[in-house]
């Protein structure tokens, strides 16, 4: 049988990839977000299992819910993004800094 | 090992696998496409886990909508990777060891001495007949009630935001205003003109 | 009865009220009319209440008119405690009142000569004197009818308020801006003792009624207090000296005097109001009514006795070289004043209040006549300028003579009687300094002789006035001004005779004022008193009267007879000429220790404590402080976004590793 460790270490593996893709990636915004997607997944993995375990639909409603955000902020991202192409010719995060204190 | 089992280890070594090239292929278009894989693979993962309504709508709603946004951006942006790559091969030694530190701590907490099958007992097969979409929606439309609408108004903000944030008026581009069109008036289009009349 | 306390009370409030606020409305004639017919029936209802006192043997009312508030046990209310003192101080109070006001229409009528055309204040001036004036008769008799401590004070800084506004009258002068401000802020020093004073008498007795207090002071008698260290302090010694500076500060005593000849500044009638005849002595009444307390404390007697005396002498020699006709009679005042502390630190309370009453009369009598010189030489007020005014001004003359008489002690007039009192109560006192007060009231006799009639010869005698263009316009006031100086002049020649017997030697003042045997210097002169006439002849064998007509004479011979010697002994006297001249210096020290030393301490506290510690420290330091770390820390905000993803990854890293390992 699966047990609940499986699905949850499955979950923090994809977590832990989709960090580091953060950390590699830093540069390019659209695998950045690609990389948020995943991490997202990897949450509603664990929620979806601990669901199914524990026999609580409250899980599942969660992860609809995420998914209703997640797609949410896709849209708005990437609008975001297309803006920002508009204005800069470029989603280069290094020419990103007016933040800079 | 039983076929159960078998399968879910193939779809999660898919996941994994198109996860890692997600983070590490060159062209973002490659990237999206092993991005939709794993969200496949994941939906199959879904359906062992008897969660079968969220399985399809990740498939529709993620790889039928959000990827398909991805593509489409990615495809419309003019981007030039060579620039965005840079430093990859540098931080690439010090994102594994990370990678491999977060997920090497985190299975220490959610390990099989944890969250193994003596912990949480596998639980008993639903029958036949049984619903998942009926269940999750008799919840969602009852006790979930206000955070469903309120997810509702989160989309429709998102809708609009997006079209708000993109939209742009073109200077050349040449429109016909139908309300100006309906509210003319004889005076603005007919100037009558009196002339006398021609001699010889 | 209670009904015409109130009438008295409230007469001259609504009259001023009227008048104040109405004044522009109902014109000059309504304003004096309505504040002089208000005054006038308090006058009338007081002099019924000390009729009845006198011979119709009125029960002391002592009673609650309203309840302000009761706060912690301790009530305080509006009340009247009326009995023979009372009445006394009401019928002074306002039948001199009365008297100014009548002689205010002819003193203020061309008020607005001595206001700028454009000024706003100058509109309706004369309207606003005479609400003043009235308001300051209610403030005064709030003051003498209270029967509590609350309202005393209330009284007490009233009247103050009053004399601060009326000493700045002309307030587009800035001499009188000076001196109203100089008058507040002495008069603030002895109030804050004045106020520490009832303080210590709520705290001991948790009462501020009279009666009360009075009934549970002989029981705190023996109670020592500790305020720094531990030297023990008698209670009722510190409550007797902190009240007294309240006292010196309103009655103008050495060293809180220096407010009063200042005060000049303001119109004549309430200088003869105001800073001769009642306010200023609203300190001698304080401690008159404070008898049972500071029969208490020989210490607190001492003290009132020995700058009494201070008061008494040396404010007199400055008298004698003052040239302004209205500072002279300020100095005398002052001198008057001491004269009345002494009395009290002699536990002579009621020639104190004799005293206070016939002072009242013929005080106010000189100023008001002073005032009339002064109208007369069209408000020039330099006594050497003038001279010879007696053919001119008759009436002022005469008055004015049986003023500076009565001021002098003249046997059979008034001040006669009350001065005599108190020196031979001096002489009869045993208590610490009385030695040294004796020999300055005696000394002061002669002094308060020969100011007098310096003054009255020089204005009166000799040469016509210098200026030929004043001479030519010099005549009698109209009969507004002369009809309240005879008024005045009569109480001063007569007053003294008829009331020395039932006032200082009768029971008049029996359970008001409280003497304790051992200090009854007015009964030891009773056993010799027998009826006024004896008493002047007595007087007429004593020394004072020998100095008083020695120093009339001296002022005869020094300033008609042979002027040169006035010249000669100041050339040859410089350095007590100055010193007299310049009023021992008070000013001066005042003004480099007081002003001086609150301005140094301002400017110390606003270069090292404003601009130093809270400008620089604590204002600007901080700012600094901020932005200097500010610019420290702003080099970790770099602005890229994955400087900012890699924190927070890291940042999940050393959580985890925290949650899973420790």
């Amino acid at each position: 049988m699966i047990a609940l460790s499986d699905y949850l270490i499955l979950g923090a593996i994809l977590f832990a990839i989709s960090v580091a893709g953060i950390f590699i990636n830093r540069k390019n915004v659209i695998v950045l977000l690609m990389c948020v997607e995943l991490m997202l997944l990897a949450v509603n993995i664990n929620f979806v299992a601990f669901s199914h375990f524990l026999g609580d639909s409250a899980g599942q409603v969660f992860v609809f819910f995420i998914l209703t955000v997640a797609a949410a902020e896709a849209a708005i991202g990437l609008a975001i993004l297309v803006v920002l192409f508009r204005s800069k010719r470029t989603i280069n995060v290094e020419d990103m800094d007016v933040l800079k204190g | 090992m039983t076929l159960e089992k078998l399968i879910f280890y193939v779809l999660a070594a898919v996941v994994i696998l198109s996860a890692t090239m997600v983070v590490s292929r060159r062209n973002p278009v490659h990237s999206a496409l092993f991005l939709i894989l794993a969200f496949v693979a994941c939906s199959g993962i879904w359906l062992l886990a008897e969660a079968e309504f969220l399985a399809i709508v990740l498939v529709l709603v993620y790889v039928g909508a959000v990827m398909v946004l991805f593509l489409f951006v990615l495809m419309m942006l003019d981007i030039d990777i060579a620039v965005l790559r840079a430093g990859f091969i540098k931080l690439l030694p010090l994102g594994i060891i990370m990678a491999i530190a977060m997920a090497a701590e985190l299975i220490l907490i959610v390990g099989p001495e944890n969250f193994g099958l003596q912990e949480y007992a596998a639980p008993a097969r639903h029958a036949a007949d049984y619903s998942n979409t009926e269940e999750i929606g008799s919840v969602l439309y009852t006790v979930y009630m206000y955070p469903f609408e309120i997810a509702a108004v989160i989309l429709l903000v998102a809708i609009i935001a997006a079209i708000g944030l993109t939209m742009r008026k073109r200077p050349g581009a040449k429109y016909l205003d139908p309300a100006s069109q309906v509210v003319v008036k004889r005076d603005e289009r007919v100037r009558l003109v009196s002339m006398d009349a021609e001699k010889g | 009865m209670d009904n015409i306390y109130l009438t008295i009370i409230l007469a001259p409030l609504i009259g001023a009220i009227i008048a104040g606020f109405f004044g522009g409305t109902i014109g000059r004639k309504g304003a004096h009319w309505v504040t002089s017919t208000g005054v006038g029936i308090s006058t009338l209802l007081s002099l019924f209440v000390l009729k009845r006192f006198m011979f119709d043997g009125e029960a002391v009312f002592n009673g609650p008119v309203y309840t302000w508030m009761v706060s912690d046990g301790l009530n305080m209310e509006v009340g009247f405690l009326v009995d023979q003192l009372t009445a006394v101080m009401i019928s002074v109070v306002t039948f001199v009142s009365f008297c100014v006001h009548i002689y205010t229409i002819g003193y203020m009528a061309d008020d607005e000569h001595n206001w700028p055309k454009t000024s706003l204040a100058g509109r309706n001036s004369y309207q606003r004197f005479f609400s003043y004036i009235s308001l300051f008769t209610f403030s005064m008799l709030m003051l003498v009818m209270s029967n509590n401590f609350m309202q005393l004070f209330f009284g007490w800084e009233a009247v103050g308020l009053v004399s601060y506004l009326l000493i700045g009258f002309w307030s587009v002068r800035p001499t009188a801006i000076f001196a109203n401000l100089k008058a507040f802020l002495v008069n603030r020093v002895g109030d804050f003792g004045f106020i520490l004073g009832i303080a210590a008498i709520a705290m001991y007795t948790n009462s501020l009624d009279y009666a009360e207090v009075f009934a549970k002071a002989p029981g705190l008698a023996d109670t020592q207090i500790h305020i720094l260290g531990d030297t023990g302090w008698s209670l009722m010694s510190v409550i007797g000296i902190l009240l007294f500076i309240g006292a010196m500060g309103k009655s103008a005593q050495v060293p809180l005097h220096v407010w009063l000849p200042d005060s000049m500044e303001g119109p004549t009638p309430i200088s003869a109001l105001i800073h001769a005849a009642t306010m200023v002595t609203a300190g001698i009444f304080m401690v008159a009514r404070m008898s049972p307390l500071y029969e208490l404390s020989e210490t607190a007697l001492s003290f009132v006795l020995v700058i009494g005396a201070t008061t008494a002498f040396f404010t007199g020699l400055i008298g004698i070289v003052q040239n302004d006709i209205k500072r002279v009679v300020a100095y005398s005042t002052l001198s008057q004043l001491g004269y009345m502390m002494v009395a009290l630190g002699a536990s002579a309370y009621a020639a104190g209040i004799f005293h206070l009453m016939t002072h009242a009369f013929f005080k106010a009598l000189l100023f008001l006549a002073a005032g009339s010189v002064i109208i007369g030489m069209h408000h020039d007020q330099d006594i050497r300028n003038m001279g010879g005014i007696r053919k001119y001004m008759p009436i002022t003359y005469w008055t004015s003579l049986v003023g500076s008489l009565a001021l002098i002690g003249f046997p059979g007039f008034s001040g006669f009687f009350s001065k005599d009192a108190i020196i031979e109560a001096v002489h009869h006192s045993s208590i610490a300094g009385s030695g040294y007060a004796y020999v300055l009231v005696v000394a002061g006799v002669f002094v308060t002789a020969l100011y007098s009639f310096r003054m009255f010869f020089l204005v009166f005698h000799g040469e016509g006035p210098r200026d030929e263009h004043a001479k030519a316009h010099l005549h009698e006031t109209p009969k507004v001004v002369t009809v309240p100086l005879v008024l005045l002049a009569i109480p001063s020649v007569f007053l003294g005779y008829l009331t020395i017997g039932p006032m200082l030697f009768g029971d008049w003042f029996k359970g008001v004022l409280h003497v304790l045997p051992e200090h009854d210097t007015l009964g030891a002169i009773g056993e010799g008193f027998h009826g006024a006439g004896g008493f002047i002849l007595h007087g007429m064998m004593g020394l004072p009267f020998y100095l008083a007509m020695g120093g009339l004479l001296v002022a005869w011979y020094v300033y008609m007879k042979n002027p040169a010697i006035a010249e000669k002994v100041k050339t040859t006297l410089l350095p007590l000429y100055q010193l007299l001249d310049r009023k021992y210096w008070f000013d001066e020290i005042y003004q480099a220790v007081f002003a001086g030393g609150s301005r140094g301490l301002g400017k110390f506290l606003w270069l090292a404590g404003d601009r130093g510690l809270i400008d620089g420290l604590a204002v600007n330091g901080s700012a600094h402080t901020v932005g200097w770390l500010a610019a420290v820390v702003r080099h970790v905000q770099t602005g890229y976004l994955y400087h900012y993803a890699i924190a927070m990854i890291l940042g999940l890293l050393l959580l985890l590793t925290w949650f899973v390992f420790v």
